[in-house]
């Protein structure tokens, strides 16, 4: 489907109070425009919390409930056990936290629901730090990322939570990115399609968090999966199946841009291109390698 | 007809949530609430009761699913006891502030380290700023009584406000004895089904509680403020109506032994009011006016009750909680608002389970009356070891 031919309806209203080039605000117009009107949004604390605007007005045009930072996919499980005790078994349960809400904070709750097998989607918005406090890392945060609270540079790779989701057996994972709204409107209707727990995770390249300008949203999701520092991926039923440029880059059709592509346009990350950082720039390019390698092998045993 | 039975507290409370027809129950096992849990878990799998159960991972994960629950717009319930309460003390206030008519059991344990499975009541009384009603009861048919009244309290569109029904661990949870389990259809005439305020509903996309600034803030919490001070008559009512309906009664917000004419009066929370009822008789027959104000509602608090109370009776407090580097917690609240020279003595038994018989009630209640008791003091309080 192309951008055009996406549904005119909009969730997400004018007026909302997000920063100019917002990759969540953008990403979630997509999903709630696949989703449709029928359904109920849980928000724990995060950027959208404050997105929605001030009490009395709220820019969302379904019913979204907000909570505490931890609790979104608890939350959802009693409005969806709320919704079936009333004979609803239909309204969409939408969970849309950061990766706060999912890598850290909010993980326990999310492994609970997911183990549970609950009937709702868990969307992960990852801007890959904690935007909303000011931009602190998170297990999300990749290696060498100036943040808040690591200022000269993360020292740990990021954690994987779709790879941990693959783990918990659910029917549907999917990766997607913000840039590429085709792919993520399929993906959640097909999440959308399917019965049971959904997880997806959108990478969210945040203008103000990455410090780069914010008409060069698109562009830098678009250079992350280009240069193979995200990927685009779903897995059905244990299926794993790349999609977009990443199903080239994995078949090896496609080169993957080099990494300093990326990031060079993002402050997060100038301090790498100092004299004497070469070795950092190094770590990342290997820890690359590593995922790729694992992508390949992972998705030649979930065939 | 009602049914007879005899069976432990936390056995009973789940008859009475089973008659109440929660659309939701969310819960995760502590002693001693388990056989709570696993009593409810048994009777929607056998199909004795139609709940949807939500076997979460956390008491957290426990009282939000409550909450999400409640906001869809059913009727929701949860039980817990001591760690799990405190684990829960977040999402206790995002209930209270939601306005969302939960309704928990906690069964009253004490805080560790070290791990202590016994009761007192600090669990419960640490919770108590979060914006939930808070009863304490003694009785098994009290509990059976109580916790459908909750829901009533709870869901009365005055009020929509959380209600924590507590009852001790181990004296009450687990300890058999007889009760009355009412007719379902006579309950249904007493507890209408639940018709929320608000819910989230597709057909009218709302956003609730999203950001509130200065401005408005404060009024939320006043609103709030006003549904605590209905929620008194509102509760006493309830509880004649209960007594019209089906004859059993435990009192308004306070519960009187021997009040009338008393020079000392015992108050307390929970099961020392009804030990100490023994006590009572006793030294009554010595001559002594003694009585017992078992605060049966401790959030809203009987304020004008005690004041009242105070003026006319020397007043020896009870704690089976302690509020570190101040004392016990019942005591300051019953000092808030007694009259301007009213005597009052505050004991501190009973702690982490420790027995309080009603011999050591009577030693408590003999030392004011010889005048040797002091402001403050803790009972029974053993050399250090
Ligand atoms: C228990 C708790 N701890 C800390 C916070 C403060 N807090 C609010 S939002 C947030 C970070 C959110 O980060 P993320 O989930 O990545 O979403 P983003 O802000 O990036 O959209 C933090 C730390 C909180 N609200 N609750
Ligand atoms: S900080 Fe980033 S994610 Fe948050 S509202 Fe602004 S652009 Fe969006």
């Amino acid at each position: 489907m192309a951008i055009k031919d996406l549904p005119k309806d909009e969730y997400l209203l004018k007026g909302n109070a997000a920063c100019p080039g917002c990759p969540a605000s953008q990403a979630l117009r997509v999903v709630l425009k696949a989703l449709g009107q029928n359904t109920t949004m849980v928000v724990p604390a995060c950027c959208t919390a404050v997105i929605q605007g001030i009490y009395p007005k709220s820019a969302f045009n379904v019913p979204l409930m907000n909570i505490a930072f931890e609790a979104a996919a608890a939350c959802a499980s009693g409005i969806k056990a709320g919704y079936k005790a009333q004979g609803n078994d239909d309204t969409n349960v939408l969970v849309w936290a950061g990766d706060g809400g999912s890598y850290d904070i909010g993980f326990q709750a999310l492994s609970g629901a997911a183990e549970r097998g609950t009937d709702m989607i868990f969307i992960c918005y990852n801007n890959q730090m904690y935007s909303n406090t000011g931009v602190q890392r998170s297990g999300a945060t990749p290696y060498g990322a100036s943040t808040t609270t690591t200022w000269t540079g993360k020292l740990e790779h990021n954690k994987d939570l779709s790879e941990i989701m693959i783990a918990h057996h659910i029917p549907y994972v999917a990766s997607a990115c913000v840039s590429y709204p085709e792919d993520l409107y399929a993906k959640v209707q097909k999440a959308k399609s399917i019965r049971g727990f959904k997880f997806i995770e959108i990478l969210a390249p945040c203008p103000p968090g990455w410090r780069f300008p914010m008409e060069s949203m698109v562009e830098q999701g678009r250079l992350a999966v280009e240069s193979g520092m995200w990927a685009l991926y779903e897995v059905e039923n244990d299926k794993m199946t790349f999609t977009g440029p990443s199903k080239g880059i994995l078949e090896g059709l496609r080169q993957r841009k080099p990494v300093v592509e990326y990031m060079k346009a993002q402050g997060r990350f100038s301090h790498l291109f100092k004299p004497g950082n070469e070795g950092k720039m190094k770590i990342i390019e290997q820890h690359l390698d590593v995922v790729w390698d694992r992508y390949r092998k992972q998705s030649s045993c979930l065939k | 007809m009602p049914k007879e039975i005899i069976d432990t507290a936390n056995h009973i409370a789940a008859e009475a949530v089973r008659i109440a027809k929660p659309g939701v129950v969310a819960a995760y096992p502590i002693t001693p609430q388990t056989t709570i849990v696993e009593k409810i878990a048994q009777m929607i799998e056998t199909g004795k009761m139609k709940s949807e159960f939500i076997c979460v991972e956390s008491e957290h994960s426990a009282m939000t699913a409550a909450i999400g629950a409640s906001a869809s717009g059913v009727r929701s319930y949860t039980a817990t006891s001591s760690h799990g309460l405190l684990l829960m003390h977040e999402m206790l206030t995002w209930a209270g502030m939601a306005r969302l008519p939960v309704v928990m059991t906690n069964i009253n344990r004490a805080v560790g380290p070290g791990w202590n499975i016994w009761c007192d009541l600090n669990d419960a009384l640490a919770q108590r700023d979060t914006g939930w009603i808070q009863i304490y009861c003694a009785y098994p048919q009290e509990i059976f009584d109580t916790t459908i009244q909750a829901f009533k309290l709870a869901e009365d569109k005055r009020i929509s406000l959380p209600v924590m029904v507590n009852h001790e661990g181990f004296i009450m949870s687990h300890t058999s004895m007889p009760a009355k389990i009412y007719d379902e259809a006579e309950v249904d005439k007493y507890l209408p089904k639940y018709n929320p305020n608000w819910k989230l509903d597709p057909q009218d996309p709302l956003s609730h509680g999203n950001l509130i600034s200065p401005e408005h803030y404060t009024e939320v919490r006043n609103d709030m403020q006003k549904s605590f001070d209905a929620a008194k008559d509102i509760f006493v009512k309830n509880a004649e109506d209960w007594k019209k309906q089906f004859g059993s009664y435990f009192g308004g917000m306070i519960e009187y032994y021997m009040c009338d004419d008393a020079q000392y009066v015992m108050v307390t929370l929970g099961t020392i009011g009804a030990e100490g009822k023994v006590a009572v008789d006793k030294l009554r027959k010595e001559g002594h006016k003694v009585g017992i104000a078992r605060i049966r509602m401790f959030r809203p608090f009987p304020t004008e009750e005690i004041e009242k109370l105070s003026k006319k009776s020397t007043l020896i407090v009870i704690d089976r909680a302690i509020s570190p580097g101040m004392g016990g917690i019942v005591h300051s609240e019953v000092k808030s608002c007694a009259a301007p020279g009213t005597k009052i003595f505050g004991f501190i038994a009973g702690l982490g389970g420790r027995d309080v018989t009603y011999g050591d009630i009577e030693n408590m209640i003999r030392k004011a009356i010889e005048g040797k008791a002091k402001s403050s003091e803790w009972y029974d309080l053993k050399e250090a070891q």
